[in-house]
C-alpha cells in the first residue's frame, strides 16, 4: 500500500471583498472570490504532484492552504493521516519541520539583510532541529553542498544581492529542504529565472525530492516543464480541479476540454508543426462570481447542452485512476 | 533591398563604473512581410536593439557605432525631430513590455491612440481620428464600442490588443514586439500570437518579435536571431536553426524548451550565469559557459561567418 502524505479533502478558501462603508450599508450580501472551491486529492510519498492552471485558478492559494500559512474556509487537510485543518499556532509549529515551501521570487523571499548563513541557520534554530553550535554549521554547509553552491564557506557569508537569481532560489530550496521536511511546496520556482537555468534549478530539486524522500507539490502555470517534473498533475480552473491524472494521461489523453485547450495552446519549440490555429476564446472568468453550472461552459467548444449550465459536473474516476469533472463523461 | 538593414551597431549605456557594452556589432535584415525572432535571456541587449532603432534610449544609452538603414536613410546620423516625425510610429512602432502597465490610466484608450494619431499627422481632424480608432479596435479583434473605456476596464489580453491597435495607428511598415507573450496567459498568448500572424498577412507588416521564449518565435517567424552578452551569435532561418543549431548557445537554449509532447526525459540547462557587461570576457563571450571551448575562444573574437545561404553563426568550431 502507498503511504499518502497528504489528504485534502473538499478544500474551500473564500476571500471575503471588503467593501466600503457605504456598501456595506446598503447591501446585504457579503461578496466572497471563491479561490478555492471544494478541491479533493491525495499526494503520496515521495511523489510529485503537479498543480496546473492559469493565473487566478486557484493553485497558489491551495500551495499556501497545504502549508498552513491560510486558514482554509472548508474541508479537511490530513497530513500522515492527522487532521491539520484547523490547528493553534502552538500546534502548528512542531509541523513546520514537517512542511516547507518554496516561494516564486527569489529576489523578494529571502531577508536583504541576512546573510546566506544566517537565513540557513534560522529554521534549524527556531524549529530546535540541532542541539549544538558545531552541529548547526555543519548542516548549514552539508545543505549548501547539496545545492551545489560550492565551495561552502564562499556563500556562508554573502548576503543576497551578492548572488545571481538562480543562486538565490538555491538558497531558497536549501532553507526548504535544510530541516529535511516530508513535504515541500514549490510555488512557481523558476518563472523570475532565466530560461538557460531553469533546468538546473528543477534538476537540482528533482534530486533533493529524490533524496530526501520527499512528497513536492510542484505549482506551475508551464504544462511543457510540468510534463517533465511530475508524476502526476492536477488542471485547475477557477477554483476546481477539472481533471487529474498521470502526466502520461494529462499530456496524451487529456478528456477535459479545458486540457484540450490548455495543451494545445502550449507553444511548441519546433516551427515544423506550429499550433495556434484553433484557440479558444475569452480569459478566465471573474472568481467572485463564478458560472453556475460547470465553470468553463461559457469558453468550452464541446458544450452539450443546458446540463453545463445547470449542474456542476463531479469529478469521476473514468478508470485507471485518471479523474475528470465533465458531464461529457459522467453520463 | 532589404526594408531595414542594421549594420555593426554597438550600443553603450554609460555609468559610474563604464560603460555596459549592451549591444556590440550587431548586424542583421528585415525584409518586408517578414517576421524576425530576436531571442536571448535577460540583459543579452534584445531590447536595448529595439530601442537603438527608434533611438528612444534612456539618456545615458549611446549608439557609439554603426549604420540602421530604414528605406535608405541612415537612422542614426538622423536629427532627433526628422526620426520623430518620419520613423517613430509612422516607420517602426513599438509594443512595450508588460501590456499590463505600459497605458496610460487615467486616459481612455481612444484618448490615447488618438493622442498617437494626432502627434504624428496633425492633420488628421479629430473625428477621422476617432474613426480609426474603431476600425482599429475591429482589426484587433475588440469591440470597437469600447473605445472609451479605461485600461483597468480591460483585461491583460484585451490591453495586450490595445497596444497592438495602438502601435498599427500610423499604418508602419515594421512592428517591434518587446516580450509580447510574457505576463499573458498560455491561453490568452496562444490568442495575442494568432492575431499578430494574421495582422502580418493582412497588412504585409515586418515583424521584430523580441522574447526569450524560443517557442514563440518557432510559432510566429520566418528568421530567428540569438543574441548572448550584447553579441548575435547566430542567425538563420527558423526550421534550419531548429533542426541544426550551429553556435553551442543556441544549441543549449533549444535543449532549456522542453517539448510538452515528447516522452519525459531529464531537463539541461547551460551552466553558469551570463557575464558581466561591464567588463565582458575577451574572445567569444560565450567561451567560460561553453563546453567546447578551445584556447582560440579566449583569445579572438569570432566573427559572425555565412555557413550557409542566409544561415550565419559567430563561433570558432564553424567554419574553419
Amino acid at each position: 500500500m502507498v503511504e499518502t502524505v497528504i489528504n485534502v479533502k473538499n478544500l474551500r478558501k473564500w476571500f471575503p471583498v471588503k467593501m466600503g462603508f457605504l456598501r456595506t450599508l446598503f447591501s446585504r450580501t457579503q461578496l466572497f472570490v471563491k479561490a478555492v472551491d471544494g478541491v479533493s486529492f491525495e499526494i503520496r510519498k515521495g511523489e510529485i504532484f503537479g498543480l496546473a492552471g492559469e493565473s487566478g485558478s486557484g493553485k497558489t492559494t491551495t500551495g499556501r492552504l497545504l502549508v498552513k500559512l491560510i486558514e482554509p474556509t472548508d474541508g479537511k487537510i490530513f497530513f500522515m493521516g492527522k487532521d491539520i485543518t484547523h490547528l493553534t499556532p502552538e500546534q502548528v509549529k512542531p509541523l513546520r519541520r514537517e512542511f516547507q515551501i518554496v516561494f516564486q521570487d527569489p529576489y523578494e523571499s529571502l531577508n536583504p539583510r541576512m546573510t546566506v548563513g544566517d537565513i540557513l541557520a534560522e529554521p534549524l534554530k527556531l524549529l530546535k532541529v540541532v542541539e549544538s553550535e558545531d552541529e548547526l554549521e555543519a548542516k548549514v554547509r552539508e545543505i549548501l553542498e547539496e545545492v551545489q553552491l560550492i565551495p561552502p564557506e564562499e556563500f556562508i557569508f554573502r548576503y543576497p544581492h551578492e548572488l545571481s537569481g538562480g543562486q538565490r532560489q538555491r538558497v531558497a530550496t536549501a532553507r526548504a529542504f535544510v530541516v529535511s521536511p516530508k513535504f515541500v511546496v514549490a510555488d512557481e520556482p523558476v518563472s523570475m529565472l532565466d530560461v538557460s537555468i531553469r533546468a538546473e534549478i528543477l534538476n537540482l530539486m528533482l534530486s533533493l525530492v529524490e533524496k530526501f524522500r520527499t512528497s513536492f507539490l510542484y505549482i506551475t502555470h508551464d504544462l511543457a516543464l510540468a510534463r517533465h517534473m511530475c508524476d502526476r498533475i492536477a488542471i485547475m480552473y477557477l477554483g476546481k480541479i477539472v481533471e487529474m491524472g498521470t502526466t502520461d494521461q494529462i499530456v496524451y489523453e487529456p478528456l477535459h476540454p479545458y486540457t484540450k485547450a490548455l495543451i494545445r495552446a502550449v507553444p511548441v519549440p519546433d516551427p515544423t508543426s506550429r499550433r495556434i490555429e484553433v484557440v479558444i476564446k475569452g480569459e478566465i472568468p471573474s472568481p467572485v462570481n463564478p458560472p453556475p453550472g460547470c465553470r468553463f461552459h461559457t469558453r468550452c467548444q464541446e458544450y452539450i447542452g443546458d446540463i453545463c449550465r445547470t449542474k456542476e459536473p463531479p469529478l469521476i474516476d473514468v478508470g485507471n485512476n485518471h479523474y475528470v469533472a465533465c458531464h461529457k463523461y459522467s453520463g | 533591398m532589404a526594408l531595414l538593414s542594421v549594420q555593426n551597431l554597438t550600443t553603450y549605456y554609460k555609468t559610474l563604473r563604464g560603460y555596459v557594452k549592451a549591444v556590440e556589432n550587431v548586424s542583421f535584415d528585415l525584409e518586408k512581410g517578414e517576421a524576425l525572432g530576436l531571442a536571448g535571456e535577460s540583459g543579452c541587449g534584445k531590447t536595448t536593439v529595439a530601442l537603438s532603432l527608434i533611438k528612444l534610449l534612456p539618456s545615458n544609452g549611446e549608439i557609439i557605432r554603426g549604420k540602421i538603414i530604414f528605406k535608405g536613410q541612415d537612422i542614426v546620423s538622423m536629427p532627433e525631430s526628422e526620426v520623430r516625425d518620419k520613423i517613430r510610429w509612422k516607420g517602426i512602432s513599438l509594443i512595450f513590455q508588460g501590456a499590463m502597465n505600459a497605458l496610460n490610466p487615467v486616459y481612455t484608450i481612444e484618448y490615447q491612440i488618438i493622442e498617437a494619431i494626432r502627434a504624428h499627422d496633425p492633420n488628421v481632424s479629430k473625428k477621422e481620428a476617432k474613426e480609426r480608432v474603431r476600425k482599429l479596435f475591429e482589426l484587433v479583434g475588440l469591440d470597437p464600442s469600447r473605445t472609451r473605456n479605461y485600461p483597468h476596464e480591460f483585461s491583460g489580453g484585451m490591453r495586450q490588443r490595445a497596444m497592438i491597435a495602438m502601435a498599427l495607428a500610423c499604418n508602419p511598415d515594421i512592428i517591434i514586439a518587446d516580450e509580447p507573450g510574457t505576463a499573458l496567459d498560455v491561453i490568452v498568448q496562444a490568442q495575442v500570437l494568432k492575431l499578430m500572424k494574421s495582422l502580418k498577412e493582412k497588412l504585409n507588416l515586418s515583424i521584430i518579435m523580441i522574447t526569450h521564449d524560443l517557442s514563440l518565435i518557432s510559432e510566429t517567424c520566418e528568421k530567428l536571431a540569438v543574441m548572448y552578452a550584447g553579441n548575435l551569435v547566430e542567425l538563420g532561418d527558423v526550421v534550419t536553426m531548429f533542426k541544426k543549431p550551429l553556435h553551442p548557445y543556441t544549441q543549449g537554449l533549444i535543449q532549456a524548451f522542453p517539448d510538452i509532447k515528447e516522452k519525459k526525459r531529464k531537463m539541461e540547462s547551460i551552466p553558469g550565469s551570463p557575464p558581466n557587461l561591464l567588463d565582458p570576457p575577451p574572445g567569444c563571450r560565450f567561451h567560460p559557459r561553453c563546453k567546447y571551448a578551445m584556447e582560440v575562444c579566449r583569445k579572438k573574437v569570432p566573427e559572425l561567418k555565412e555557413v550557409e545561404k542566409g544561415h550565419l553563426v559567430a563561433c570558432h568550431l564553424v567554419g574553419g
